[in-house]
């Protein structure tokens, strides 16, 4: 009985510490901040936004063979108001609680729109405003129906509202009021409704969390039994990090790591996910207005060339979206030939073609600029063009890239990677009249008719099968039209020690941690 | 001896408010933008004009400054725009950080670079002066990046005895410095930050120690009688005013803290700090962290010409 009794209890103890701790190293150069919508990219969102908090819609990150889509999340559901095309009702799930104790309800729907938006309200937060605000352009109000039925209204019919309100992310009221709006102190001692709670944080080394064992979706609540995250910009840190199993899992290790990563046996995992490494280009001024010269630079490129010299950490991008999108369709696909190149700038009378294109030394999702950047200037002048690169820090280049062609009319292409997670991410921000520069993403100025009636046709377009058909079309025409030099889709590699168990890779920028253990 | 102090004090006003100024002046010539990094890299010029405005960057730069020198009289760095901490906590616990490695890289990059200097010096043109001369020369070339990437790959990847990065273990909350959980994560970036100090301050010694044994008092020692480790006894002394100037400069290049070697070692000093809030273009940060740094050194260099007065009087008198 003794014995019985000695084994259970051992056993016991094995389970609880089943889990393990999870170590991971980002490559962000700081904690991501921890009052609602995070910092730091998507990489913010990856390991601390979704982690801590939910969004009204979430993405589906359970299955890696497909490309991610949205799903529930603290709305059951949604559908257009049938009387009004700019009235979208949300179904709010119950039962749930936010990690303080409080009940969320329709009351903290409200609430948090005006806490990202409303500056006359105490709930305002400017850093909220900051994150939020792209994806809330189209938002004009909210108001509760019931206590689990609220009602968004955008500005302009929009289909696509449901994949902008998955980038809001919904905090507690309750302690925001207990903090008396004091976002210092709420930072410390964050709640949300997320599969993970805030443990603590040591300011600039790691925040350590733990799973929330009352998470409203049982399939996701953690199964390992501490997350922490480290900051580690420098990529060789990280790689003598996991070496040295000071942490368990990194984030983009480089690829001249990667042979040294899996000698030691390390897992190497990769997946093409919704992230192009393209150049916008510039419409309103230079080369780049001939339609001819923007297919010129794409027939130039040899991507082959280039996975090669990334070790095999990219695939080719033909497309602005990568091949598993559903709206992909049949575009035209700009190969390799040099030779065309140089006829069609015959054409367009521009040879040489003098170009100059602004590109970054690193940043978020840039890959390997520098000597990508170089391969491409090389491919370019061999087929007729003369390239100009002109390097700046990532901030700097952010800043020309949201302003815009106006203020930098002699640059002639931007090279700023882009995540193409949601359509109009994906498409639309590039092509659209009414998204120009320095109020959208449309750096270059591109300006089509069709185009315009196009999209304006997606966001009137609220059956899913119909939508998806006009999509295609866009991505199609965007081809056509090589409204960038399309380069490479990233293949998002991470290195973790054989201990890791359960992950599976999403296509998707944000990642499902909760299925994660470690192997004694 | 008080009005020395003073009169040095009174120098450190104007070189602090120029520092701030030109700190300042770099920041916004500099392309880019403090709320550049911040935002979501969706989000539009559009959007971060309204952001700011709530920050208050809008504002004309002078106005900006003097409202910033302004709550800077009155000990308010400002708020970290990354972080949302107060920029006197960020710049404090930095600070704190990388004195933490001083503690141990000032006395061990001294005492071996002094030490090895006197040694040269005292024999010079031997094997003896020829080795040491030789380690001080890879000492200062060796890139202490570099340096610090392989001690990684030797003491951490390969042979695991040591820390790769970071300032302590998981779970803990501080550095405990009596314990070796904790500090063992300062021995590589310690021994690394303390390379280039060693090798400048054993050529520096190595020089000063060798001028002064050819001064005529070293002779008349000799002729009076005086052992020869009486005389080396003298000729250090003599030679010291001219070594501490150079470790004065030494303290506070390691006192400031290495942006290369805490990047490496992602050691949350200082230099790591500054690195940020420069890619960041976090400007309360980068004004707090650099008014700071200076002072700091402006205070070093005050302590050591103070040093270099009570050993040396005529240094006062001059």
């Amino acid at each position: 009985m003794a014995l019985a009794f000695a084994a259970m209890t051992a056993l016991a103890a094995v389970a609880a510490e089943a889990g393990g701790t999870l170590t991971v190293g980002m490559t962000a150069g700081d904690l991501p901040i921890t009052t609602g919508n995070p910092d730091q990219g998507f990489e913010g969102y990856r390991f601390v936004g979704f982690n801590l908090y939910d969004s009204l819609i979430l993405w589906d990150l359970s299955n890696g063979d497909k490309a991610t889509d949205i799903k529930p999340g603290l709305a059951t559901g949604w559908h257009i108001d049938e009387a009004n095309n700019k009235r979208w009702i949300f179904t709010l799930r119950q039962g749930v609680k936010w990690h303080d104790g409080c009940d969320f309800t329709a009351d903290d729907v409200v609430w948090n729109m005006s806490h990202s938006t409303n500056e006359k309200v105490p709930e305002f937060d400017p850093s909220q405003f900051a994150q939020a605000r792209s994806y809330l352009g189209n938002y004009a109000k909210v108001e509760k129906i019931d206590d689990h039925t609220v009602a968004f209204e955008t500005k302009v019919p929009d289909s696509l509202w449901p994949y902008e309100i998955s980038y809001v992310l919904m905090i507690s009221p309750c302690r925001a009021k207990e903090v008396k709006y004091n976002w210092v102190d709420y930072a410390q001692r964050p709640s949300g409704t997320g599969p993970y709670k805030f443990d603590k944080a040591v300011p600039h080394q790691r925040m350590e969390l733990v799973p929330n064992a009352a998470y409203w979706d049982k399939a996701r609540v953690p199964k390992q039994d501490r997350l922490v995250l480290v900051p580690m910009p420098e990529a060789s840190t990280r790689t003598a990090a996991l070496l040295s199993g000071q942490v368990d899992w990194i984030e983009a290790p480089s690829p001249d790591a990667i042979d040294r990563l899996k000698g030691a046996g390390m897992q190497i995992v990769t997946r093409i996910y919704p992230h192009n490494w393209t150049y916008q280009l510039n419409f309103a001024k230079g080369p780049f207005a001939d339609k001819r010269v923007r297919q010129a630079a794409n027939y130039a490129l040899n991507r082959e060339d280039m996975k090669e010299m990334l070790n095999g950490l990219m695939l080719e991008g033909y497309s602005t979206v990568p091949p598993s999108t559903p709206y992909y369709g049949n575009p035209r696909l700009y190969k390799a030939d040099p030779a065309k190149a140089k006829a069609l700038l015959t054409e367009a009378g521009c040879l040489p073609c003098n170009v100059t294109l602004a590109i970054s030394t690193s940043g978020s999702g840039q890959m390997q600029p520098l000597p990508m950047n170089e391969l491409v200037k090389s491919n370019m002048d061999a087929a007729g063009f003369e390239v100009t690169l002109q390097p700046m820090d990532w901030n700097a280049l952010l800043q020309v890239t949201r302003e815009g062609v106006g203020k930098h009319p002699d640059v002639n292409a931007i090279n700023v990677s882009r995540q193409t997670q949601d359509p109009f991410n994906a498409l639309i921000r590039h092509v659209w009249t009414d998204a120009w520069a320095p109020k959208g993403s449309n750096w270059g100025h591109y300006s089509n008719p069709a185009v315009d009636k196009l999209t304006e046709d997606i966001f009137a377009e609220f059956d899913t099968a119909k939508r998806l058909q006009l999509l295609t079309k866009l991505n199609e025409t965007m081809n056509e039209e090589a409204a960038l030099i399309f380069v490479a889709h990233d293949l998002n590699p991470r290195a973790m020690s054989p201990k890791v168990k359960g992950f599976v890779q999403a296509q998707s920028w944000f990642q499902d941690l909760t299925p994660v253990t470690l192997s004694p | 001896m008080m009005f020395y102090i003073l009169r040095r004090i009174l120098y450190a006003i104007p070189i602090a408010f120029g520092v701030s100024v030109v700190c300042f002046a770099l920041v916004y010539i500099a392309p880019g933008d403090p709320l550049q990094t911040v935002m979501p890299p969706d989000a539009t010029a559009e959007t971060i004009e309204i952001v700011k405005k709530a920050y208050g960057f809008d504002k004309p730069l002078p106005m900006q400054f003097l409202i910033w020198l302004g709550r800077v009289l009155t000990g308010d760095l400002g708020m970290s725009i990354s972080t949302r901490r107060p920029v006197i906590l960020e710049v404090s616990e930095a600070l704190a950080n990388t004195s933490l490695l001083a503690l141990f890289a000032v006395p061990l990059a001294f005492l071996t670079g002094y030490v090895m200097g006197a040694i040269a010096g005292s024999f010079p043109g031997r094997w003896i002066d020829r080795l040491v001369t030789g380690t001080a020369v890879v000492g200062v070339s060796l890139p202490n990046y570099w340096l610090g990437i392989v001690l990684v790959i030797f003491f951490a990847v390969e042979y695991m005895l040591l820390p790769a990065t970071g300032m302590g273990p998981n779970g803990s909350t501080g550095f405990h410095i009596l314990e070796w959980s904790s500090a063992k994560f300062l021995v590589l970036p310690v021994i690394t930050l303390s390379m280039i100090p060693v090798g400048i301050l054993s050529r520096t010694t190595r020089a000063a120690v060798a001028e002064v044994r050819n001064q005529d008092f070293v002779q008349t020692l000799r002729a009076k009688g005086l052992s020869e480790w009486a005389v080396t006894r003298h000729v250090l002394k003599n030679s010291l005013p001219q070594v501490l100037a150079v470790m004065g400069l030494q303290f506070g290049y390691l006192i400031g803290g290495s942006i290369l070697v805490e990047t490496v070692f992602t050691w949350p000093g200082s230099g790591f700090l500054l690195s940020k809030a420069i890619i960041n273009r976090d400007v309360p940060v980068l004004q707090g962290t650099i008014l700071t740094l200076s002072l700091v050194f402006v205070a070093t260099n005050l302590v050591i010409d103070l040093l270099q007065s009570l050993i040396d009087p005529r240094i006062r008198r001059a």
